[in-house]
């Protein structure tokens, strides 16, 4: 079967092309499905490391990281409707509202 | 044999991730991320946790992404797809990101800990979904009820922010 270690590797290369996607592009629901990716690749880590040390904790995490995701997702949507609502654009280096 | 599904599966989420952050078309990249999370979900099942693949499955790729692709194809995007990256940090953001993972497999690679672990005995209870639901209500109650809360509060939120009117 496969080792523990290929499982933290492929969840190292999905977290960084993850964070690759957040930093550099520039439509924001793109920036947030890299997010998703982020927390999923997390999530891998958690059920690799709970299944090989025989431990439920992981899991249960994993499903806490799964739900709060769920949240996560509804409200970012939300401002992302309310923004385009109020600018008319998804471009993420145009979300400067808040500096004043 | 099992190594070689993971090796087929972890291809194809890799690449389907890639195909999320270069894909021009935000429609593209939702379909594709709906590729790696099925992947991810077949990973799960290798991990023996069929029920965080159901819970996978369910959550991401039927509720999350069918969010997205309804919010993409309610807003106007046409004008967003016409420049992929931000002005400048294109390259600055790839050095970022090569030089975190390449850390982060030297530290995972280097360390002495990764090879005291031993192989996991193989038992028919573990991870099943009885076990997890037993330590979910009992060992992990409070979180639970936490997040049942974040979730009441994310729901009124997202409801306040898109009503409109009052804005």
């Amino acid at each position: 079967m496969a080792p523990l270690s290929w499982y933290i590797a492929l969840s190292v290369s999905l977290f960084v092309i993850g964070l690759y996607g957040v930093l550099s592009r520039r439509n924001v629901l793109i920036v947030l499905m890299c997010l998703e990716l982020m927390l999923s690749a997390v999530n891998i880590n958690l059920v690799a490391f709970s299944y090989f040390l025989s431990h439920l904790g992981g899991q249960i995490f994993a499903i806490f990281v799964i739900t709060v995701t769920a949240a996560e997702v509804a409200v970012a949507l939300a401002i992302v409707i309310a923004f385009v609502r109020q600018k008319g654009s998804l471009k993420i280096d145009e979300i400067s509202i808040m500096k004043g | 044999m099992e190594q070689a599904f993971f090796l087929l599966f972890a291809s194809i989420a890799v690449a389907s991730a890639c195909g999320v952050v270069l894909l021009k078309n935000p429609v593209h990249s939702a379909v594709s991320l709906m590729a790696c999370f099925i992947q991810i979900a077949a990973l799960y099942i290798l991990l023996h946790s069929p029920f965080l693949a159901a819970v996978q499955l369910f959550v991401y790729v039927g509720a999350i992404m069918v969010l997205f692709i309804f919010v993409i194809m309610m807003l106007e995007i046409r004008q967003a797809t016409l420049e992929r990256f931000l002005p400048g940090s294109k390259y600055i953001a790839l050095v970022f990101s090569v030089v975190l993972g390449s850390a982060m497999l030297w530290l995972l690679f280097s360390s002495p800990l990764l090879s005291q672990i031993p192989p996991p005995t193989p038992s028919a209870s573990q991870g099943s979904v009885s076990e997890l639901g037993q330590a979910l209500f009992t060992q992990y109650l409070l979180p639970f009820e936490v997040v049942s809360i974040v979730l009441l509060v994310a729901l009124v939120g997202a409801i306040f922010m898109t009503h409109k009117g009052d804005g």
